[in-house]
C-alpha cells in the first residue's frame, strides 16, 4: 500500500472516528447543559461529571432486544437507521477543518453537502412507512413535508455565500473570507440558513415529526436498541455537520488569530453546537401549520429577496 | 475509469428493471431512487459534478421525496401487492419485451456506428451550465419557467377552492 493512499485512509478513519465519538458524547453535553439552564443538575452520577453516562447509555442500548415488529417491512424497516449515518457521515468529507486536513477537495462540495442532507430525508420517511404504525406514519408525513419545504430556502440562501466567493468549493469559500466573515454582509443568509438547519436536523423547536406529546415517539416509535441509537446519533452528527457548514460559511472557517487554525474551527462549532441546546431550553414548539406557513410566507421570500438584493450589489460594484 | 462506468450502468439498469417489477409501491421507488443515484455517479465520471449535484438534489432528494409522500398518504398496505401480481401476469411481459428488444438491438447497432467517440471527457463545471442556460438556452428556459408558473398558480387555485368550500360547511352547522 503506499504511503499517499495509507495517510488519506488515516485521515477518513480519524474524522469519522472523532466525528461519531463527539456525536455520541453530544447526548451528555446535552443534557448537562439543558440542565444547567434549566436550573437541576442533569446526568452527574455516573464517573467524573457523569461523563461516563454515554457509556452506560451505550451498554443499554447495545443490550436491549433488538426488536422488530410482525408486521412492519422488514428490509426498509433495517434500511431506514443507516441512512441518515451514512449520508450525515459523508456530508463530513468535503468539509474543511483546517488548511491540510479534510477528506476531499470537491469542486461541488456546497452542493455535495445539500444533496447529502437532501437524501437523510429518507431515513426518517421510510423508517416511518416500514414501522406501518399510524404515529410513525403521521410523523413521517411531517418530516417529509417539512424537509422538502425547509430544502428549498436553506439552499437559496447559501447562494448569496456563493456570490460572494464566487465558488461551490468550500475550501474556497473559507479562502475568500480573509477579508471579513460573510456573516456580516449575508446576515440575513446566515439567520435563514441557521433556521433551515434547525429544521432539517428535525431538532427542537422544529421537532414535530417526533413531538412526543402527540406522536408518542413519532417515526421512531417502533425502532428500540440500536436502530433507535443510530437514528440518535444520527441527528447529533447532522447537529454537528450544521454547525460546521456555518461556521465554514459564514463565521470563517478554520481563520481567527493567535490559535492554530483546526481548534478556531473546532470553538466555533463548538459554541453554535451550544447555541443548537440553547434553542432547545429556550423555545416552544411551534403548531404544525405554523411551522409550514412560516416556512412558505417568510423564509421563502425572505431568501428570494436576500438573493436579488446580493446579485444587485455585486453587480453594482463591479 | 470505464470498469466504474459499466458499474454504474449496470446497478441503474438493473434497479430499473427492478422498478418495473417490484410489487411493493415504495419498494419500487426505492429502487428508482438507487438508479438516479446511479445515473449521478456517472454524471459525475465523465466530468459534470455539477449535473451529478443536481441529479441527486432535484431528483433523488425533491421529487421522489415528493412520491414518497403521496404513496404513504394513499397508505394502500398489502392488497396492492396482490392486485400488481395479478396484473403483471407473465403473458403480459412479451408485447413490451420484444418491442425493447428491438429498441435495444437498434441502440447497439447505431453504438457500433460511432464508437470512437465514447471516451471523449470535456469537464461542465457550475460556471459553463449557468452560461448556457442563461446565454444560449435563454428562450428554453424562460418557457420552462413559465410552465412551471402556470403549474403553480393551478395548484394555488385548486387548493383554494377546496379551502372556500370547506369554510362553506363548516358555517353551515
Amino acid at each position: 500500500m503506499s504511503a499517499p493512499l495509507l495517510a488519506q485512509l488515516t485521515t477518513i478513519f480519524g474524522i469519522l472516528t472523532v466525528v461519531v465519538l463527539l456525536a455520541a458524547l453530544l447526548t451528555w453535553v446535552e443534557r448537562r447543559l439543558l440542565g444547567l439552564w434549566q436550573d437541576r443538575p442533569g446526568p452527574n452520577r455516573v464517573g467524573p461529571f457523569g461523563l461516563l453516562q454515554v457509556v452506560a447509555d451505550m451498554i443499554k442500548l447495545f443490550f436491549k432486544e433488538d426488536f422488530v415488529p410482525h408486521f412492519a417491512d422488514r428490509p426498509v424497516f433495517i434500511l431506514a437507521p443507516t441512512l441518515v449515518m451514512a449520508t450525515m457521515l459523508l456530508g463530513f468529507a468535503v468539509v474543511p477543518f483546517a488548511p491540510g486536513i479534510g477528506i476531499v477537495d470537491l469542486n461541488v462540495g456546497l452542493l455535495f453537502v445539500l444533496a447529502m442532507s437532501s437524501l437523510a430525508v429518507y431515513s426518517v420517511v421510510l423508517g416511518a412507512y416500514a414501522s406501518n404504525n399510524k404515529y410513525a406514519l403521521l410523523g413521517g408525513l411531517r418530516a417529509a413535508a417539512q424537509t422538502v419545504s425547509y430544502e428549498v430556502f436553506m439552499g437559496l440562501s447559501l447562494m448569496g455565500v456563493v456570490m460572494l466567493a464566487g465558488s461551490f468549493n468550500l475550501r474556497e469559500i473559507v479562502t475568500a473570507q480573509e477579508g471579513g466573515w460573510f456573516v456580516l454582509p449575508q446576515f440575513l443568509g446566515f439567520v435563514i440558513f441557521f433556521i433551515a438547519g434547525i429544521a432539517e436536523s428535525h431538532r427542537l423547536p422544529f421537532d414535530l415529526p417526533e413531538a412526543e406529546h402527540e406522536l408518542t415517539a413519532g417515526f421512531h416509535t417502533e425502532y428500540s436498541s440500536m436502530k433507535f441509537g443510530m437514528f440518535f446519533v444520527g441527528e447529533y452528527l447532522s447537529v454537528i455537520l450544521i454547525s460546521a457548514l456555518i461556521t465554514t460559511l459564514f463565521l470563517g472557517g478554520w481563520l481567527g488569530p493567535w490559535l492554530p487554525p483546526l481548534l478556531w474551527f473546532c470553538i466555533k462549532t463548538a459554541l453554535l453546537v451550544c447555541v443548537f441546546v440553547l434553542l432547545r431550553a429556550a423555545l416552544p414548539r411551534p403548531r404544525y401549520d405554523q411551522l409550514m406557513q412560516f416556512g412558505w410566507k417568510v423564509m421563502l421570500p425572505l431568501a428570494l429577496a436576500n438573493l436579488l438584493v446580493t446579485g444587485g450589489v455585486l453587480l453594482w460594484l463591479q | 475509469m470505464s470498469i466504474f462506468f459499466y458499474l454504474c450502468a449496470a446497478i441503474a439498469l438493473l434497479a430499473t428493471v427492478c422498478v418495473i417489477t417490484a410489487r411493493n409501491a415504495v419498494h419500487a421507488l426505492l429502487y428508482l431512487i438507487v438508479s438516479l443515484l446511479a445515473i449521478a455517479v456517472i454524471f459525475f465520471l465523465y466530468g459534470a459534478p455539477f449535473a451529478a449535484a443536481l441529479e441527486v438534489i432535484v431528483y433523488a432528494g425533491a421529487i421522489m421525496v415528493l412520491m414518497l409522500f403521496v404513496i404513504m398518504m394513499l397508505n394502500q398496505g398489502d392488497s396492492t401487492v396482490e392486485q400488481e401480481r395479478q396484473w403483471l401476469a407473465p403473458s403480459d411481459w412479451i408485447g413490451p419485451g420484444l418491442l425493447s428488444a428491438i429498441l435495444l438491438t437498434l441502440f447497439l447497432v447505431l453504438l457500433g456506428g460511432n464508437g470512437g467517440q465514447a471516451g471523449a471527457v470535456n469537464y461542465v463545471g457550475a460556471r459553463q451550465v449557468g452560461a448556457a442556460l442563461f446565454g444560449h438556452y435563454l428562450l428554453a428556459v424562460e418557457l420552462a419557467s413559465m410552465v412551471l408558473l402556470a403549474g403553480l398558480v393551478g395548484a394555488f387555485h385548486l387548493a383554494r377552492r377546496g379551502q372556500s368550500e370547506q369554510e362553506g360547511t363548516d358555517h353551515g352547522h
